[in-house]
């Protein structure tokens, strides 16, 4: 047993073959069982972080009695277990039942394609560090997180509840404005990498640099989709404690009511390893190429999982400190930030990123990086020009919407005729 | 009829969103890692100190012998504005009064403290205790043995020859 352990941190050939036939399998029902128990061990202790942080945040000190805390999770989740399930009168029950789970289920399913580590090689071949690895993974994740919209909308159809129904019918507003930003926001970085398989994209980010620094404005315009998308604070409206009382799940109890939870948990814990995966580089330990040709072993896939995670934390831990630091927005707000901001500014974005790819290529330049400084550069000038001379002009703004000069300077010629009509009249 | 509509041009720092959006999260982050900062006072662990006029439940203090200081001289039940307060007094063979029944119905009592007032032998007291709890509404009728176990400190009246209680 030992020995077989030591063979697994043993350096392996690079060009270790995947694992095949039963192995594959058994492989990855294995995987799928230890990623699934992490997940959900994950999210519970998510709720307990944001609870920690929150109280943090406002000078208490959270949950701080069952195990000094850190049984708090289990505490709940046994509390969500025993309690009742009501069904109020009036519901639709097919779809009541149906609606927790169609939300729940793509949360969970989007993570099957996100690499999350190094390969493993063994002695029956290579293992890939995610449960499926599908060449068109990108497009599955874009999918899977658009149905989860279907939940919230069907919760809050069939609670037979106007706060519900309102609730529900936001979310699908807001899912729909901000998946278009969303999806164009990841365009420049197909573009790049050339291929939708996150595992090309991750090392495309190797050798290319991340795309951070590539694409800086397609990775802010994709983090506030992503905030939107998992309809998290200042984009919380379908929820919106303060005016719909909980929302699209004001009808839900007991088991029910935490399967959202922990959907909402997982489109998070999913957006934060998008933004990983896309934007900062994946698993890619920092600072080296090696890890992505091998030769592979035990100790690097550790380490490439915990470099995961580290990246994967810190996005969480902006998700929380985000939601307990801004208001929410209003309606008309959300609106107008992603039709009239967000989706003009991706629409130049992806044709300017085009532009300078094509004439790069033209000029003969191969990634690296020369292009990544590039690239770097004109990005660094855009986020420039947008959040200082953009910023002045209160576009990038929820609260004003940039209000046209020659509106103004209507406005101002009616006030002035009205103070010489008065004094005319004097 | 022109409708006035005050076009207020307000300076970059007030309007721009992305700078009030960095300062909020700073200042959210200096509270986060404040660890001293922290207010709550972990209640059943540790209690906030009460005034030492504080008047709660009842306490009947006793003499060296373990009796009620109480004479029986029916004071306490007259000054009581709620009625709270039974009082049966008894004597024994030397002639001391003593109350044979004394019983404080501590829900109908309004924590005034004019029992503890108007006594003459600084018997009955009210208590520097809020920490009360039953399982049913008779638990609340203290008896006579009952007032004399409590040991909460007792209130301090005011005194008007030192007001601010020094």
């Amino acid at each position: 047993m030992s020995h077989t352990c030591l063979a697994l941190l043993q350096a392996a050939d690079p060009n270790l073959p995947p694992v095949s036939g039963m192995a594959f399998y058994l492989f990855t029902i294995l995987k799928m069982i230890v990623i699934f128990t992490i997940y959900m061990v994950g999210i519970a202790m998510l709720t307990l972080a944001e609870r920690k942080i929150s109280a943090w945040i406002q000078d208490r000190h959270g949950p701080n009695r069952v195990g000094k805390g850190w049984l708090q999770p289990a505490a709940d989740g046994l509390k969500n277990f025993m309690k009742e399930e009501t069904m109020p009168g009036g519901v639709n029950k097919p779809l009541f039942v149906l609606a927790p789970i169609l939300s729940f289920i793509p949360a969970l399913t989007a993570w099957c394609v996100i690499p999350f580590g190094a390969p493993i090689p063994t002695r029956w071949g290579r293992i890939d560090l995610v449960v499926a690895d599908l060449p068109v993974g990108f497009l599955f994740i874009l999918a899977l997180t658009s149905l989860g919209v279907y939940g919230i909308v069907l919760a809050g159809w069939s609670s037979n509840n106007k706060y519900a129904l309102l609730g529900g019918l936001r979310s699908s507003a807001q899912m729909i404005s901000y998946e278009i930003s969303m999806g164009m926001s990841t365009i420049p970085v197909l573009l790049l990498a050339g291929n939708v398989s996150l595992n090309t994209i991750i090392n495309q980010q190797v050798w290319g640099g991340w795309n951070v620094i590539n694409l800086t404005v397609a990775f802010f315009i994709f983090m506030v989709a992503a905030f939107a998308e998992t309809n998290r604070l200042p984009f919380d409206l379908p929820e919106a404690e303060s005016e719909l009382i909980a929302g699209y799940h004001t009808e839900y109890s007991a088991m029910k009511f935490s399967l959202f939870f922990i959907a909402e948990y997982g489109g998070m814990v999913t957006a934060s390893a998008l933004m990983a995966t896309l934007f900062f580089g994946g698993w890619d330990v920092p600072f080296t190429a090696r890890d992505n040709i091998g030769p592979y072993s035990g100790w690097l896939s550790l380490l490439s999982i915990g470099i995961m995670l580290a990246k994967m934390l810190f996005f969480i831990f902006l998700f929380m400190w985000v939601r307990w630091t801004l208001p929410r927005f209003r309606y008309d707000q959300l609106m107008s930030l992603g039709w009239k901001f967000m989706l003009p500014l991706v629409l130049v974005y992806i044709v300017l990123i085009a532009a300078v790819m094509l004439g790069l290529s033209a000029a003969g330049k191969r990634p690296g990086l020369m292009y990544a400084s590039i690239l770097g550069s004109i990005n660094i000038a855009l986020v420039i020009i947008l959040f200082v001379i953009f910023d002045r002009g209160r576009l990038i703004s929820p609260a004003y919407g940039r209000m046209d000069q020659r509106e103004i300077d209507r406005l101002r010629r009616i006030d002035r005729r009205r103070i010489l009509a008065a004094e005319a009249g004097r | 009829m022109a409708i006035k509509v005050r076009v207020v041009e307000r300076p970059v720092e007030d309007v721009s969103y992305i700078r009030a959006t960095l300062r909020g999260m700073a200042l959210t982050a200096k509270h986060l890692f404040d660890v001293n900062g922290r207010v709550t006072t972990q209640y059943p662990d540790e209690k906030s100190p009460i005034s030492p006029r504080w008047r709660g439940t009842h306490r009947m203090l006793t003499t060296e012998t373990g009796k009620a200081k109480c004479v029986a001289c029916g004071l306490c039940p007259t000054v009581c504005p709620a009625n709270c307060i039974k009082l049966v007094p008894g004597e024994d063979e030397e002639g001391n009064r003593y109350p044979l029944v004394f019983e404080i119905d501590e829900f109908r009592c309004i924590f005034c403290g004019y029992c503890q007032e108007v006594c003459p032998e600084e018997a009955i007291h009210v208590g520097r205790h809020y920490e009360n709890s039953e399982y049913s509404r008779e638990g609340f009728v203290y008896d006579l043995q009952r007032l004399m176990d409590q040991s909460h400190p007792v209130c301090e009246m005011w005194d008007p020859e030192d007001p601010k209680g020094e």
